[in-house]
């Protein structure tokens, strides 16, 4: 009982870390990016590779599977997102979507349509007995990077200068424009940071979903919008609520009645959507 | 008094003369016949794209007249598909049976879903779409005993009327029964659209707050025209499993919903010959390509949507607005509402 919680819990970080640059360009920049499972897939593909073909130690590569994503994120966003950030959502949606369907054959291309395994090290794969509470270790390291992560993001943008302007550049980007902060710089660096935890997350969740594969970004494409819907748009406090408790429905749900399968998670975002159109975990009307 | 009198005449003549079938859409029609006929040997690629054209127009009633973004339009064609495999495996197989019921069940899953689309912001109605058609896919796919599950369902279809084999038997029989669904189809979606209740959905797409305040019921409107889309793209998902005589769970695809929407993107929103084009511009797209690269036509379809985009897809549409006659009407259109 308490090891599917912990298992849950450790999904949904997971899903936070994965989800959260989702929140960041969605809520906070109102840009819909389908395609950022397509930077979860390059973080992903980064470790695997990384650690089969140059024998690199798995810890080592986490580094770099943020760092890839990011410069590729930042790129991206330079030359391509940041003429869309007025569009309407259809075109959003229309451009995000040809980015995925680009992303997918290339992986397949140059790397093959085989699902890359990342093997972890010996003392990952072994798990602890704590009080008659069974816990795996590999498990216990996601909860406790996600942890950090999550925390430092909150007080990085709470208490931080750059916080501070990247949500006033949210609230109003030409007032915040005006007072002489670099908007576009702002949020080129939010897209990055964003795009890098995606990879990341990406990097960490290959060995719980079964190793990366092409259709890796359409497969939970659907998974982050509800972390992002169940979340509220409004801030990364949202996003981790809501994806804690995607994880433990999804994990309790499999282990408790395994006929429904995944159709909990999708009721759970429909019915929040319907309930409440601006998240679960948005204080006041959410505007 | 009287300059108002003279502007309700010419309003009233525009309106009737966008009634007239003109001749390039007779010539359309008929060039779509005489294809079925003169090229035999591609007639499953046609009906593939007959039945693909009648899914994008189902999905131009919403998208293109009333201006309501959906992910999730597979989720009608699905179960439209599935209740006519079902049936036919159960042995009721009469095609046209099969598809009024696949095409009633549709509509009245649009009837019960469309109220949700009504509140919250494009967004929102992109993942409540998505995320019903999610729900049906897991749920058929749950459900072996009834759908087959992940293996899919085979089955034989009955004749139509009793006399013509469809499918592999009779591919041209397939695509004319295809062809005459979908002109029937195609006909009364246009008079919709030129109906009050069409112009009333075109003052909902422009701004919905002063259709509102014109008097329009908004949300009557659009539930209706869901309801509508959804019986069309349940009958689409009808159409390709009793033409193809099989039904599997790749019917309820994220990718349907979004080559969908991309035909229609190509073709152009909101004038019914849109979705028809797209489609058959998509699925020849598809065939040359993937007999090129097999494996990698989807980098194209992306790169091609994304180009689409970066270039606007106004612009596009102007464009071709200035090369062909009856498109022009529409533009005359447009800056009247």
């Amino acid at each position: 009982m308490l090891t599917i919680l912990f298992d849950g819990v450790a999904y949904g970080m997971l899903l936070f870390v994965l989800a959260c640059g989702l929140s960041v360009t969605l809520g906070l920049m109102n840009f819909i990016n389908l395609a950022h499972g397509a930077f979860a897939m390059v973080g992903g593909y980064v470790t695997a590779l990384l650690m089969d073909r140059a024998g690199v130690p798995f810890l080592a590569t986490l580094p770099i599977a943020f760092v890839v994503p990011a410069v590729l994120g930042v790129v991206l966003e330079r030359t391509l997102y940041r003429r869309l950030y007025g569009a309407s959502p259809l075109d959003q949606v229309l451009f995000t979507i040809g980015l995925v369907f680009m992303a997918m054959p290339i992986a397949s291309y140059f790397i093959g349509s085989e699902p890359e395994q990342v093997h972890l090290p010996e003392w990952l794969s072994g798990s602890l007995t704590f009080h008659g509470v069974g816990i795996g270790v590999y498990r216990l390291l996601i909860v406790a990077i996600c942890g950090v992560l999550a925390a430092a993001i909150q007080l990085f943008l709470v208490e931080t200068r750059f916080g501070a302007q990247l949500r006033a550049a949210v609230d109003d980007a030409r007032v915040a424009q005006g007072l002489g902060v670099d908007v576009d710089r702002i949020f080129a660096i939010a897209f990055a940071v964003g795009s890098g935890l995606a990879g990341l997350g990406g990097a960490l969740a290959a060995d719980v979903v079964g190793g990366i594969d092409p259709s890796f970004p359409v497969k939970f494409l659907v998974t982050f919008l509800i972390v992002a819907a169940i979340g509220g748009s409004k801030g990364i406090l949202g996003a981790l609520y809501g994806a804690l408790l995607l994880g433990v429905l999804d994990v309790a749900g499999k282990y408790y009645i395994p006929e429904v399968g995944a159709f909990i998670i999708y009721a759970v975002m429909v019915v929040t959507l319907i309930i409440r159109p601006q998240g679960l975990f948005v204080r006041g009307d959410g505007r | 008094m009287k300059p108002d009198d003279k502007l309700a005449r010419r309003l009233e003549a525009h309106l009737r003369r966008r009634e007239k079938w003109r001749w390039p859409e007779i010539a359309f029609w008929l060039a779509i016949l005489a294809a079925i006929f003169t090229i035999p040997s591609r007639d499953a690629l046609i009906n593939e794209i007959l039945i693909a054209g009648l899914f994008a127009l189902s999905l131009d009633l919403i998208l293109g007249l009333a201006g309501i973004v959906s992910l999730g339009q597979a989720a009608f064609f699905g179960v439209g598909a599935y209740a006519a495999a079902i049936l036919a495996s159960m042995g009721l197989n009469d095609p046209i049976f099969g598809l009024v019921v696949g095409a009633a069940l549709a509509a009245a899953l649009g009837f019960v879903t469309a109220p949700l689309l009504l509140r919250g912001s494009d967004l929102t109605r992109l993942m409540v779409t998505l995320g019903i058609a999610l729900m049906l896919g897991e749920l058929a796919n749950r459900n072996a005993w009834l759908t087959g599950g992940a293996d899919g369902l085979n089955f034989s279809m009955g004749k139509l009327i009793g006399l013509f084999p469809i499918g592999f038997l009779g591919q041209r029989n397939a695509a004319l029964y295809s062809f005459v669904v979908l002109f029937i189809l195609f006909a009364v979606a246009r008079r919709l659209a030129q109906s009050p209740f069409g112009l009333a959905l075109a003052a909902i797409r422009e701004n919905r707050l002063r259709a509102g305040a014109l008097g329009i019921a908004t949300g009557r409107r659009i539930v209706a025209v869901y309801t509508v889309s959804a019986a069309y793209a349940g009958a689409a998902g009808a159409l390709l499993a009793e033409t193809t005589q099989i039904a599997s769970l790749d019917l309820f695809d994220f990718h349907r919903s979004a080559n969908v929407m991309l035909m229609v993107i190509i073709g152009g929103a909101g004038w019914l010959y849109g979705g028809l084009i797209g489609a058959a511009a998509f699925i020849v797209l598809r065939d040359v390509i993937s007999a090129a690269t097999p494996e990698y036509w989807e980098f194209w379809i992306g790169a091609l949507l994304v180009m689409l985009v970066l270039v606007g897809r106004e612009r596009i549409g102007e464009a071709f607005a200035r090369l062909s006659p009856w498109a022009a009407a529409r533009s005359l259109r447009r800056g009247a509402a």
